[in-house]
């Protein structure tokens, strides 16, 4: 990651920002963690089933992303997607619940990890398919436009999903009809096992809107802070009209891709590296101690979001199984 | 020396055309290459050039003539120095032309009888009208796809949409199924209701996984939340001699998977009543057009509210002898199929499915209590195909009524073939219909 430090976007303001915002901030992804923490661990106890894609690592991107977001605007993403529903305020005891395939989870227990919605919080999934989700990020774009509205698609996918054909069928009619889409390549350098290197030619993958006219910037997915500065600058270009805008987050995600997969592809130096230099979460602790926040505050927090946590991985594991009646359900409205 | 220059053939299913216009006089001096004549199909109007140079002799049809068959002489070409030809016995007899046209068009009166407030029109019309209709109802309906726009439609089906609801409804997109397809289903999960125009469903495969992983499954994923309204729709099966990646009937494909509906209407009446249907409904559907049958005229109601229902079944004939089971251009082979038949003393029914998924079992079985045979018609591939569906069904709800094993007409278990003949041998017949339907009987 360091070698690419001085290309990418960096918060120059840090000290600029308001304390609350920053609390905020810290506190969701401090939620998003110890969310993905207890999943791993429920996960172990085999109460969680099938694939579970961690977010650990990643949790500065949606975070600051979000902070910059308006009423209205739609997210989707891929199967990595428990921090994105938690930042945009779903409850962490209906996740919780989905992942244990209960049936007070946000898909009645028929979705799981990989596919859970909210109209209300405007979160249209959660898509299982490596960058299905980037043509229908690319549609719900199309409706805001269509309905003259003034919102924005945040339309998330991997660094993996990147090399799919239909990311750049959707870059091409994005940018030819001006959709307001702003494509998140959440760059967490590895596609299941295989690293950016291997997999991706070509030196940045947010060069590759160039052809298609779509600005792009990378940014330091690590701090959140620079994420939520770029997302307002891709944020007002959208909104004014202009068309879409790619943001590459350089970011790094410390588990697995999936709870079965030993990583064996990098080594544990390198992670370690990582965690200790660039954690998005320690980043702004340190930052929020520099401004005045005291320990006891802090660890308020910590309790708190604790808290929060094992209320919802209780009432996910208290929840009863569906009905057998629900098998039938859902399938067709009418 | 002369050369009769022949009406040709614009489209692989093109039988006849119009001369809308010369762009020659008699007498005048041509090169190849310079246009003689436009020509309107019943996709296009083309301009004709000529292959090779000479001096126009005689003009054999008159400016706005319609229905001249593909291979009819309609100018005679002479050489350069040559005299312009008076003689009037190369004319063709465009009265007979317009005879037998008006003959074709009686028949069909005959089958559908004009009633107040029903109009001949073509399958192609009638789906435009679908549209139209519903487009003025509802704003969040839109069409996309390509050339749907400004060209009017690949198939002309979309003709005139872009005029009266302009560039914001009718979307012409880049060459980008899977894209689009995908771009569909996020616009419908945004609450707008797409209607996706493939330009054949051949290439709806490049769409597929968007149809099926995201358009279909995702209502059930979501625990009821993400409805999916949005229609598919495009011309599916054989055309004529296009060969085997733009021939094949998906209908089984798509019928397989739970959370879509699908949809093949085979008539006018069926394709306006089914498409306003399947616009309005909050479901995904897939529907199933056939370009043979787009310049079929057949008579239509002309009400802004006339549906047809989704999952229900018609009986296009009734009969007691055999019950013919079919779906889109099928029906109309049954139905001759049954007319034949009628003269050997077999009286068939004929059962026009116009929905696959959810199939109107009732009427199917009601249909095998009475007559006790049955024979399926599809031009899809026999296996894993509607019949066998439909076989299976008919063996688990009522075994007990059936006199004799279903037979299955289908194509042929082979990529269609380009040769004229070879292609005739793999596509169902009339005489295949008529043969499966003497077997159920024991009859030959």
């Amino acid at each position: 990651m360091n070698n690419i430090k001085s290309k990418i976007k960096s918060s120059k303001s840090k000290m600029n920002y308001d304390i609350d915002l920053l609390k905020e901030m810290y506190k969701k992804m401090l939620l998003i963690r110890r969310f993905e923490e207890k999943a791993g661990q429920l996960y172990g106890m085999g109460q969680i089933g099938g694939f579970c894609h961690l977010y650990i690592g990643q949790e500065a991107v949606v975070v600051g992303i979000q902070s910059a977001q308006i009423e209205g605007d739609s997210i989707v993403t891929s199967y990595r997607d428990h921090g994105h529903m938690i930042a945009c305020d779903m409850d962490p005891k209906g996740v919780m619940a989905e992942l244990t395939g209960r049936r007070d989870g946000y898909s009645k227990g028929k979705g799981g990890s990989m596919h859970m919605f909210s109209r209300e919080k405007g979160f249209f999934g959660g898509h299982g398919i490596v960058a299905a989700q980037v043509p229908i990020g690319t549609g719900l774009a199309f409706s805001h436009k269509y309905n003259e509205t003034n919102n924005v698609s945040i339309t998330y996918f991997g660094d993996g999903a990147a090399n799919q054909g239909q990311v750049y069928e959707s870059y091409n009619m994005a940018s030819l009809w001006k959709l307001p889409v702003i494509f998140v390549i959440e760059n967490n350098e590895y596609g299941m096992g295989t690293s950016v290197k291997r997999s991706s030619a070509g030196e940045n993958l947010s060069d590759r809107g160039k052809g298609y006219g779509i600005k792009s910037e990378l940014v330091d997915g690590m701090d959140v802070i620079a994420v939520r500065d770029a997302a307002f600058r891709a944020m007002s270009f959208c909104r004014s009209g202009k068309g879409p805008y790619i943001l590459e987050m350089k970011t790094y995600r410390y588990r697995g891709h999936s709870m079965s997969d030993p990583a064996k592809y990098r080594s544990r130096d390198e992670v370690d590296k990582i965690r200790k230099n660039s954690d998005p979460i320690d980043n702004i602790k340190h930052l929020l101690g520099k401004l005045g926040m005291e320990d006891k505050e802090l660890k308020n927090i910590d309790a708190e979001i604790k808290n929060t946590i094992s209320e919802a991985a209780k009432f996910a594991q208290d929840s009863p199984e569906p009905s057998d009646e629900e098998l039938f359900t859902d399938i067709t409205i009418n | 020396m002369t050369i009769e220059i022949l009406m040709p053939a614009l489209s692989p299913t093109m039988e006849e055309g119009t001369l809308s216009k010369w762009l020659v006089e008699e007498g005048d001096l041509i090169l190849a290459g310079d246009l003689l004549a436009e020509i309107e199909t019943d996709k296009a109007t083309m301009e004709v050039e000529a292959v090779e140079e000479g001096k126009i002799g005689k003009l054999l049809v008159s400016e706005g003539t319609e229905g001249i068959k593909v291979n009819t002489p309609i100018a005679i070409m002479i050489n350069s120095n040559d005299e312009l030809i008076v003689e009037t016995d190369l004319m063709p007899n465009t009265t007979t032309t317009e005879t037998q046209k008006s003959k074709s068009k009686d028949e069909t009166k005959e089958n559908y009888p004009i009633e107040p407030n029903l109009s001949l029109i073509t399958v192609r019309e009638a789906l435009r009208n679908a549209m139209a209709e519903e487009m003025r109802l509802d704003k969040k309906v839109f069409v996309m796809g390509e050339e749907v726009a400004e060209y009017q439609g690949a198939y002309k089906v979309t003709q005139g949409l872009l005029e009266e609801f302009g560039e914001k409804r009718v979307y012409d997109t880049p060459i980008t199924e899977h894209g689009f397809a995908g771009l569909g289903v996020g616009a419908a999960f945004g609450n707008l209701r797409p209607i996706v125009e493939f330009m054949t469903f051949n290439f709806a495969m490049q769409a597929i996984d968007q149809i099926i992983n995201s358009a279909a499954k995702t209502l059930y994923m979501s625990g009821g939340q993400m409805g999916c309204p949005i229609v598919f729709r495009g011309p599916n099966g054989a055309a004529s001699r296009v060969a085997a990646q733009h021939s094949q009937c998906y209908a089984s494909w798509y019928a397989h998977c739970p959370g879509l509906k699908v949809v093949s209407p085979w008539s006018s009446s069926d394709a306006k009543g089914l498409l306003k249907s399947a616009i309005r409904d909050p479901d995904p559907v897939i529907f199933l057009e056939n370009e043979v049958m787009y310049g079929q005229s057949f008579n239509c109601p002309d009400s802004e509210d006339f549906l047809i229902p989704i999952g229900k079944a018609n009986i296009e004939k009734e009969g007691n002898d055999v019950t013919i089971i079919a779906f889109s251009i099928m029906v109309g082979r049954s139905i001759e199929a049954a007319n034949i038949l009628k003269e050997n003393g077999i009286n068939a029914e004929v059962i026009n499915l116009r929905t696959l998924r959810p199939l109107d079992t009732e009427t199917i079985i009601n249909s095998v209590k009475k007559t006790n045979r049955v024979v399926t018609c599809e031009e899809g591939f026999p296996f894993s195909g509607i019949g066998a569906e439909i076989s299976a069904m008919i063996t688990e709800k009522a075994f007990d009524w059936l006199d004799a094993p279903i037979i299955r007409v289908t194509g042929k278990d082979v990529p269609m073939p380009y040769a004229a003949n070879l292609e005739k041998l793999a596509l169902p017949q009339v005489e295949d219909i008529v043969k499966a339907c003497k077997n159920v009987c024991y009859k030959e």
